[in-house]
C-alpha cells in the first residue's frame, strides 16, 4: 500500500489489490517519487472531503465500475453520493487481476477492497486523534466525519494531510455485515448520465489527434493464408491513405471509418487453403464419433460406473448437441494504439488488459514498461475481449505505419473472425438400481478444448457413488475460446434435461430426485466438491415456493433447473404457455444465492440479464461452418433474442452473510435447462439439440381433441 | 468531394464527403456525435438511431446525400442535459448494463412515445422490437418506456 499527499492537497491511497495490507507496514512513499499520472490506483480525498475511487478492473456490463468502489467506499465510512468514480488504468504495480473474467472481480476483490478502505479509514481517524491528543480508538467515523468522545469533529479533507504522513497500520477492523450503510442498498450504474446522453465512453469513441482507421481483411475461410493481393482499387478511394500487408491480413487505413471500411471492399486478395476448410457437417460426424469410441480422458472417476450398468435394473442414454457460437458484442472489436520509440500507448475495450499489453510487448520487442494501456467502457465482453487479437493488430499496424491507428471491425468481421464458443456435445448415461441412481458418466466431445478442471466436481459429483467423467477434443483451425459461462451455457441444459428424464424413467418426482441426490452429499469430507449440497437444497427449496412449482393452472407448463457454477447457486423455473400450438415463455422465476450482494439494482440487471441472454441463445443461436467460413456474419442471418421474446424474470435473491461470489455468468446456463423442461411438459416432446427454433416440428403442442 | 448542409440538433452543419457515407459515420466521425452508435451496418440492431423530421430511423442506412435539408436529432440533441422524460425514467429504472444500445433505444422510444402517449404492452414490444440488447436488459427497457409514457402523459 502507498499513500502520500497531492500537490494540490489532498491524499492518494494506492492500494495492491490482493497484496493489500501486507504484514509489514511500509513508510509512506515519497511525493517527489511519484508520477501523478502514472500512479492511479487510489483513492483520493481532497481538501474538501470529495472522495475519488479508482475502479481497476475492466468494466463490461456487469456492473463492477459502480460495485468495486461501493465495497471502498463502505469501508472508508463515506457517503455514496460523494464518491466519484473512475475507471483505473492497467497498473501492475499497484494492481493485481485486472482482468473481467470467470465472474470473479467481486470474489476475489471482497478482502482487499474492504481492506483497502478500512486502512484509509484508520489513518484518517489517526491523524485526527494525533491532534486532538486522544487514543483512536476513543474516536469514531460517519459519513466522512470523525468524531471524538468530547464531541469535537473533523473532516476527512481536513486531515487527509497530516493523515498522508503516517504509518500504516496493520489488521484494521473490518465492519460487521449488520453495519453495512452502502453494500446492500441499491446503487445507480456510476456511468448512467454519460450513458444516457451519448457522451463518449466507449472503445469505438476514443480519439486522438492524427488518428487513422483500419479496416483489415483476413483470410475469408478458417485454414487459409493470402497468397497476394491488389490494392489499386482501394488507394482510388477517396480517404484511404495506405494499405498495408502484415503477416496474412492487409490492412486499409482511411482518414475515417468509411473511407476504410470502403478501401477494404474494394481490395483484391487471393487465398490458397493451408490447411482443411473445415465445415460444422464434419464437426458432428467427427464430435459423434469421439463419443462413440474409446479415446477418452478421464476427469474424475469414483467407484465403477461399468459395473454400475452391468447390475443396473434400468439404464438411460442420451445425447445432447450444441453448435458454435459468436459473442457479439453490440460494441464490435476495436483497439487504438500509438507505438513510437518513447512508448506504447493502447486505448480500448479488453478484458485482458495485463496480458495484452505484454503480449504486444513481447511481439514489438520492447519492454513491458514502454506499454500505457488504459481501459474504456466496453460495449460487452461475454468472453470475446479476453482475446485480444484486435489490439495486437492495432499494435503491429501502428508500428508499421508510424501513426496512432483504431482497428475496427465491422460487423461482418466481428461474426467472421471469432474467437467461438465451440461446439460441444454431450453423452450422459445413468444406471438405476432398486429405485436409486447407481451409476453416471458423463462424455463431452468437443472443438479444440475440453471443459475445465472444475466442472467435473459439480453437481451430481459426490451423490452417485459409481461416477466418471471422461472428455475427448477435436483440434480444428476454427478459433475457439470462452463464451460466458464456459461449457456450463450448455452442460446445464444437458445435465437438468437428463436428470428430468431419469425422474420420469424412474416414476419419481424431478425436484425429490434432486433433493435426495444432494442428501448423499452433505458432510463429504471429499474436497474437490464444488457445490455446498446446504446451499443448493435452500435455492432448490426456495425457487418450488416462489413459483408456485406444482400448483400452476391448467395451461400453464413449467420447468425447473437447479444449477452451480462461478461459485454461485442458482434454481430457475420456467412458465411456459401454448399459443397457437407452440410454447412461449411467460416468465422466469430465478432463485440465487451469490452470497453477500453488494449492489442489489446492478444485481437483479445480471440475473435478468443472464437468463434472458440464456433463453436467447439456446433458442437462437446457431453458427454453422461450410468449407472453413461462418454461413452468417450480420443479423440478418444470426438471431438475437429481442423484446418480444424475453419473458418476466421474478428474482429472489437469498440472504445470508456468504462471502460474495460471482453474478455475471451464473445464472445463464440454468436457463436452457429450464425452458427445456417446460416445453417437454407442454408439448411432450424432449430437445437434444440447441438451437431449439431449428426444430419447429419439437416445438408443437399436442394436437387438442375437437369435441363438438 | 461534394459539400453538404446538415440541419442537426437544431444547428447548421457543413460536411465535405463523398455522396455515399452513411449519416452514422458522418455524425460519428465528421461531427464528433458519437452517442449514436455503430452495431450493425444494415439497419437490424437499431444501435444508430436517429430523428429524421421527428421520426426514428437507422442512420446507418441511410446516405448523407438522403438527409439534406432534413431536420435530424441525435441523442445529443435529444436535450440538453438528460432531462427529456425517456432519458430520466432510464436513469431512474437504471437499464443499462453495457450501456453501448441504449442511446438508440432511448431514440427509438422517445420518437414512439411522441405519437403514442399511453401505449399498450404489446405496442411497446411492437416498437422496441428493432433494438437488439445484447446484454438483455429488455424487461428494464420496457420499464423505462412504460415509466417515460406515464411521465409524457
Amino acid at each position: 500500500m502507498k499513500t502520500s499527499s497531492l500537490a494540490g492537497g489532498g491524499l492518494l491511497i494506492g492500494f495492491n489489490l490482493f497484496n493489500a495490507c501486507k504484514p509489514s507496514a511500509k513508510p509512506p512513499v515519497n511525493l517527489a517519487e511519484l508520477n501523478y499520472n502514472d500512479f492511479n490506483a487510489f483513492i483520493k480525498i481532497a481538501d474538501n472531503g470529495a472522495v475519488t475511487i479508482f475502479s481497476p478492473n475492466p468494466e463490461i456490463g456487469q456492473g463492477v465500475k459502480t460495485s468495486m468502489p461501493m465495497i471502498i467506499a463502505e469501508e472508508l465510512d463515506v457517503a455514496w453520493k460523494d464518491v466519484y468514480v473512475r475507471q483505473g488504468i492497467l497498473d501492475t504495480n499497484n494492481y493485481t487481476r485486472q482482468v473481467a473474467g470467470g465472474s470473479q472481480s467481486i470474489r476475489f476483490g471482497w478482502d482487499p477492497l474492504r481492506e483497502t478502505g478500512a486502512t484509509a479509514r484508520q489513518m484518517l481517524v489517526n491523524a485526527a486523534a494525533a491532534r486532538w491528543g486522544v487514543d483512536p480508538s476513543e474516536c469514531t467515523t460517519n459519513e466522512g466525519v470523525i468524531s471524538n468522545a468530547a464531541g469535537d469533529k473533523l473532516g476527512y479533507g481536513e486531515v487527509v494531510n497530516e493523515a498522508a504522513a503516517l504509518q500504516i497500520p496493520e489488521d484494521v477492523a473490518l465492519k460487521d455485515v449488520k453495519d453495512y450503510k452502502i453494500i446492500g442498498t441499491d446503487a445507480s450504474n456510476v456511468d448512467i448520465d454519460k450513458i444516457i446522453t451519448g457522451e463518449p465512453l466507449f472503445g469505438l469513441d476514443y480519439k486522438s489527434e492524427g488518428m487513422v482507421i483500419a479496416s483489415v481483411m483476413r483470410p475469408p475461410a478458417f485454414g487459409q493464408k493470402l497468397e497476394s493481393y491488389n490494392d489499386t482499387a482501394s488507394m482510388a478511394v477517396d480517404g484511404v491513405i495506405e494499405v498495408l500487408k502484415f503477416g496474412d491480413k492487409i490492412a486499409v487505413l482511411g482518414k475515417d471509418t468509411w473511407s476504410a471500411m470502403k478501401g477494404k471492399k474494394a481490395l483484391k486478395a487471393e487465398w490458397k487453403a493451408d490447411s482443411k476448410l473445415e465445415s460444422t457437417e464434419d464437426h458432428d460426424k467427427l464430435l459423434l464419433g469421439l463419443l462413440d469410441g474409446n479415446k477418452f480422458e478421464t476427469l474424475r472417476t469414483d467407484g465403477n460406473v461399468k459395473k454400475a450398468f452391468a447390475e443396473a435394473d434400468k439404464v438411460l442414454e442420451r445425447t445432447y448437441e450444441s453448435p458454435f457460437l459468436p459473442h457479439n458484442c453490440l460494441e464490435p472489436m476495436n483497439f487504438y494504439a500509438n507505438v513510437t520509440p518513447e512508448k506504447i500507448h493502447l486505448v480500448g475495450p479488453i478484458q485482458t488488459p495485463e496480458g495484452t499489453a505484454k503480449h504486444i510487448a513481447k511481439l514489438l520487442e520492447r519492454d513491458f514498461e514502454d506499454v500505457h494501456l488504459e481501459m474504456t467502457r466496453q460495449g460487452g465482453g461475454f468472453g470475446r475481449r479476453l482475446y485480444g487479437d484486435f489490439a495486437v493488430e492495432a499494435a503491429e499496424i501502428s508500428n508499421l505505419a508510424k501513426k496512432p491507428v483504431k482497428v475496427v471491425f465491422s460487423r461482418d468481421d466481428d461474426m467472421a473472425d471469432g474467437i467461438y464458443r465451440p461446439a460441444i456435445k454431450y453423452r450422459i448415461k445413468a444406471a438405476v438400481k432398486d429405485g436409486k441412481v447407481t451409476g453416471y458418466h458423463l462424455k463431452e466431445a468437443a472443438i479444440n478444448s475440453n471443459m475445465y478442471g472444475l466442472i467435473p466436481n459439480f453437481f451430481p459429483a459426490g451423490a452417485i457413488e459409481n461416477y466418471q467423467v471422461d472428455v475427448a477434443k477435436y483440434q480444428s483451425n476454427i478459433t475457439t475460446g470462452a463464451w460466458r459461462a464456459p461449457y456450463t451455457n450448455f452442460l446445464a441444459f444437458a445435465e437438468q434435461s437428463f436428470f428430468d428424464e431419469l425422474a420420469e424413467l424412474m416414476e419419481v418426482d424431478k425436484i425429490q430426485l434432486r433433493l435426495d441426490l444432494l442428501q448423499k452429499v452433505k458432510g463429504t469430507t471429499d474436497e474437490r466438491i464444488q457445490y455446498s449440497p446446504e446451499r443448493m437444497e435452500k435455492v432448490i427449496k426456495k425457487a418450488v415456493e416462489k413459483s408456485g412449482w406444482g400448483t400452476k393452472p391448467e395451461g400453464v407448463y413449467q420447468g425447473f433447473v437447479n444449477y452451480y457454477c462461478h461459485n454461485s447457486h442458482v434454481a430457475e423455473v420456467a412458465d411456459v404457455v401454448l399459443e397457437n400450438g407452440t410454447p412461449v415463455v411467460k416468465k422466469i422465476t430465478c432463485v440465487v444465492d451469490c452470497g453477500i450482494v453488494i449492489n442489489p439494482l446492478g444485481a437483479l440487471n445480471q440475473i435478468e440479464g443472464g437468463v434472458i441472454d440464456g433463453i436467447g441463445h439456446s433458442m437462437y443461436g446457431d453458427f454453422a461452418f461450410e468449407d472453413g467460413m461462418p454461413m452468417s456474419t450480420n443479423f440478418d442471418k444470426y438471431r438475437l433474442i429481442r423484446i418480444k421474446e424475453a419473458p418476466i424474470v421474478e428474482t429472489h435473491l437469498m440472504k445470508n452473510e456468504f462471502s460474495p461470489t460471482g453474478l455475471g455468468e451464473p445464472t445463464l446456463p440454468p436457463a436452457g435447462g429450464a425452458i427445456a423442461n417446460a416445453f417437454k411438459a407442454a408439448t411432450g416432446k424432449r430437445l437434444y439439440k440447441q438451437p431449439f427454433s431449428k426444430y419447429p416440428e419439437l416445438l408443437k403442442g399436442p394436437e387438442k381433441e375437437i369435441i363438438g | 468531394m461534394p459539400t453538404y448542409q446538415l440541419n442537426i440538433n437544431g444547428e447548421s452543419r457543413s460536411v465535405e464527403v463523398s455522396e455515399d457515407t452513411p449519416l452514422l459515420w458522418v455524425l460519428r466521425d465528421n461531427l464528433n456525435l458519437v452517442g449514436t452508435k455503430y452495431g450493425c451496418g444494415i439497419a437490424l440492431c437499431g444501435s444508430c438511431t436517429i430523428h429524421l423530421d421527428g421520426t426514428a430511423v437507422r442512420s446507418c442506412a441511410l446516405t448523407i446525400a438522403q438527409v439534406e435539408g432534413k431536420s435530424i436529432t441525435t441523442i445529443e440533441g435529444l436535450s440538453k442535459d438528460g432531462s427529456h422524460p425517456v432519458q430520466e425514467a432510464w436513469k431512474e429504472v437504471d437499464v443499462p448494463q453495457c450501456g453501448y444500445c441504449q442511446t438508440g433505444q432511448i431514440m427509438t422510444a422517445s420518437a414512439f412515445l411522441k405519437n403514442n402517449p399511453n401505449p399498450t404492452e404489446d405496442e411497446i414490444k411492437d416498437a422496441m422490437h428493432g433494438n437488439i440488447c445484447r446484454c438483455a436488459s429488455y424487461t428494464r427497457i420496457y420499464k423505462a418506456v412504460e415509466k417515460a409514457a406515464s411521465k409524457m402523459a
